[in-house]
């Protein structure tokens, strides 16, 4: 456990913030590797790292939505947290065409991925949903990057309040149909990863997904964070098309709760 | 001894065999078959059939599930596992889904071909064994009592560290199953001696020595204990030497066989354990350093080691440092 000052907060929506700190072993994060974040007397959750920079800091993105999440977005510049990792096995950078596609807060791993494509010269679409425009996470950063040419980017919001009106999988599935897709990246809920592995199972379109469980050690001993015979922290948390294909049957579907019960996703 | 019969997961011991002719690395444990003397330790990847049958598949002698309770619990809010010098300090407050729901993943594991320890604990002799007897119905090969989480009010350790408790919980276990029962030990206490001598005398058919030790740290920035429960277990090779002496002077005591466990991370701190006396040995937290393929790698080792030193069974060297 390495316990470090946050540097900066920043807000990237009404509900999800930026939270910047230094710690040397972060900066070799891949995209798509993960922390625990240690919330000094209340919780420690993990996070996947959103950005790492050359001055030495980097970044987790997270939505205030429990007891843990609400006390770190609610932290200010100075306040001490705790880290450990980065854990897990991330993204692989596969040459060719990349879909990379987010939903929510999922979009945080995406974006060291992203910005890691840029550097490999990667042909990289990105397709960010939310349910309404004031929930999109990186909007601005996503467009500046678009603006320079270095990605090509579409927002999707349920309510049509920003870009196309319906759900990341139908703007997917429209961009997979009418051009040359090679891998297809993806973060977000279940369901949503659910439903894009069962469009690259059809077009056979190499997948790369990030997924998410309840998670203790983060090193592949407590058996918290099981999914079929794989452990998200250790094995994950991105799993490979054909180890989707062996977790079919809880994907989207069957989870187990901190108690070791198993409930719908 | 001869060449073994039996060959569930035949890829780790055709190799062994191949290699250094006729070792047997089989293990007879209080009437258990196991093909080699590894088996996964309580507490690591148990909860679910799945993840031990991956155990199984790397090559474990048996596995030994999650301690599984009579009644849900959710365990303790994180940090509940960090990683401090030489190991692992945990106090993770034993969730578990309860037996009702647990004996679901028992079932799945009717084919594993190799033995299903279920691990179970309570808060009084009679709630364990009622836990063990569901356990043992669905199919457990053999029941090894809790008696030993240092970080839990009420049971564990708190039980187990009363040797009358002790004699009374595997009497009542006992009494209600007619599986293999093991004691699983705990260090915190000034005569794990006792401990052994009054699981022994109620009927143990074995004992496991030895859980984690209590332990703690202290983060210097914000002043706070860094696990949740403040206290918990310290697991992985700062406790070798300690689990081995319990081991030696266990052997001394008590005719049951031991199963050795704590901080083995390779083949020669199992040897070291089998020397001491255990006729089986539990592998922990070195799956979270060498990962899974750590009881491939202690059986290999295992194997050459007998093999160099003109044994041909596994069972020749136990207790053989007490030879004067």
């Amino acid at each position: 456990m390495r316990v470090v000052k946050i540097l900066d907060v920043k807000s990237e929506n009404p509900y999800v913030k930026t939270i910047f700190f230094k710690d040397e072993i972060c900066l070799t994060a891949e995209p798509g590797q993960f922390i625990m974040v240690w919330i000094p007397g209340v919780d420690e959750i993990p996070l996947s790292i959103s950005s790492v920079y050359e001055d030495g800091s980097s970044s987790v993105t997270v939505a205030a939505v429990g007891e843990a999440t609400k006390a770190l977005t609610s932290m200010k510049p100075g306040d001490l947290i705790g880290v450990r990792g980065p854990f897990g096995r991330g993204f692989r950078i596969n040459g060719g065409r990349s879909l990379v596609v987010g939903g929510g807060t999922g979009m945080a791993p995406l974006m060291l991925l992203i910005n890691r494509l840029i550097k490999e010269n990667s042909d990289v679409t990105v397709v960010n949903g939310a349910d309404t425009k004031d929930k999109i996470v990186f909007l601005d950063r996503l467009e500046d990057l678009s603006k320079v040419g270095k990605i090509r980017v579409y927002f999707t919001t349920e309510d049509g309040s920003y870009g196309f009106r319906g759900l990341t999988v139908d703007l997917a599935e429209r961009i997979i149909r009418s051009e040359e897709v090679n891998v297809l990246y993806a973060c977000g809920p279940e369901r949503m990863i659910k439903r894009l592995y069962c469009l690259a199972k059809t077009f056979s379109i190499y997948m790369q997904a990030s997924l998410e469980r309840y998670m203790r050690c983060a090193m592949g001993i407590c058996g918290s964070c099981a999914i079929g015979k794989y452990r998200v922290c250790k094995d994950g948390p991105v799993f490979m098309m054909e180890e989707l294909r062996e977790i079919e049957d809880y994907l989207g579907l069957v989870k187990y709760n901190e108690r070791g019960e198993k409930i719908p996703v | 001894m001869y060449l073994l019969l039996y060959v569930p997961y035949g890829g780790v011991m055709k190799e062994i065999v191949n290699l250094f002719g006729a070792i047997d690395l089989s293990v007879r444990l209080a009437g258990l078959f196991m093909p080699n003397p590894t088996m996964l330790a309580s507490g690591i990847l148990g909860m679910s059939a799945e993840t031990l049958r991956r155990v199984a598949e790397a090559g474990a002698g048996a596995v030994v599930t999650k301690s599984v309770g009579l009644r849900a619990s959710s365990g303790y809010p994180n940090p509940t596992v960090i990683q401090v010098e030489c190991g692992f300090l945990n106090a993770v407050g034993l969730p578990n889904p309860g037996i009702h729901k647990f004996v679901e993943e028992i079932k799945a594991l009717k084919d594993l071909g190799i033995p299903v320890i279920v691990s179970v604990f309570g808060f009084s002799p009679k709630e364990y064994a009622e836990v063990a007897g569901l356990a043992a119905d669905a199919g457990a090969s053999a029941i090894e009592l809790n008696l030993s989480c240092p970080h839990v009010k009420g049971t564990g350790a708190e039980i187990g560290q009363n040797p009358r408790m002790v004699k009374m919980t595997v009497e009542a276990v006992k009494g209600s199953v007619s599986k293999p029962v093991f004691a699983k030990l705990t260090p915190n206490t000034s005569d794990i001696v006792g401990l052994a001598e009054a699981a022994a005398s109620a009927g143990a058919d074995a004992v496991t020595a030895i859980n984690t030790i209590r332990a703690m740290a202290i983060d210097v920035e914000t002043f706070r204990p860094i696990l949740a429960n403040r206290v918990g277990g310290l697991s992985g090779p700062a406790i070798k030497p300690i689990a081995l002496r319990c081991v030696y002077e266990i052997y001394e005591a008590v005719s049951v066989p031991i199963i050795g466990c704590g901080g083995i991370m390779g083949w020669r701190d199992a040897v070291e354990f089998i020397l001491a006396g255990a006729s089986a040995v539990q592998i922990g937290s070195a799956v979270a350093f060498g990962g899974l393929s750590i009881f491939k790698s202690i059986n290999m080792g295992l194997a050459e080691y007998l093999a160099r030193k003109g044994f041909r069974s596994v069972s020749e060297i136990v207790g053989l440092a007490h030879k004067k």
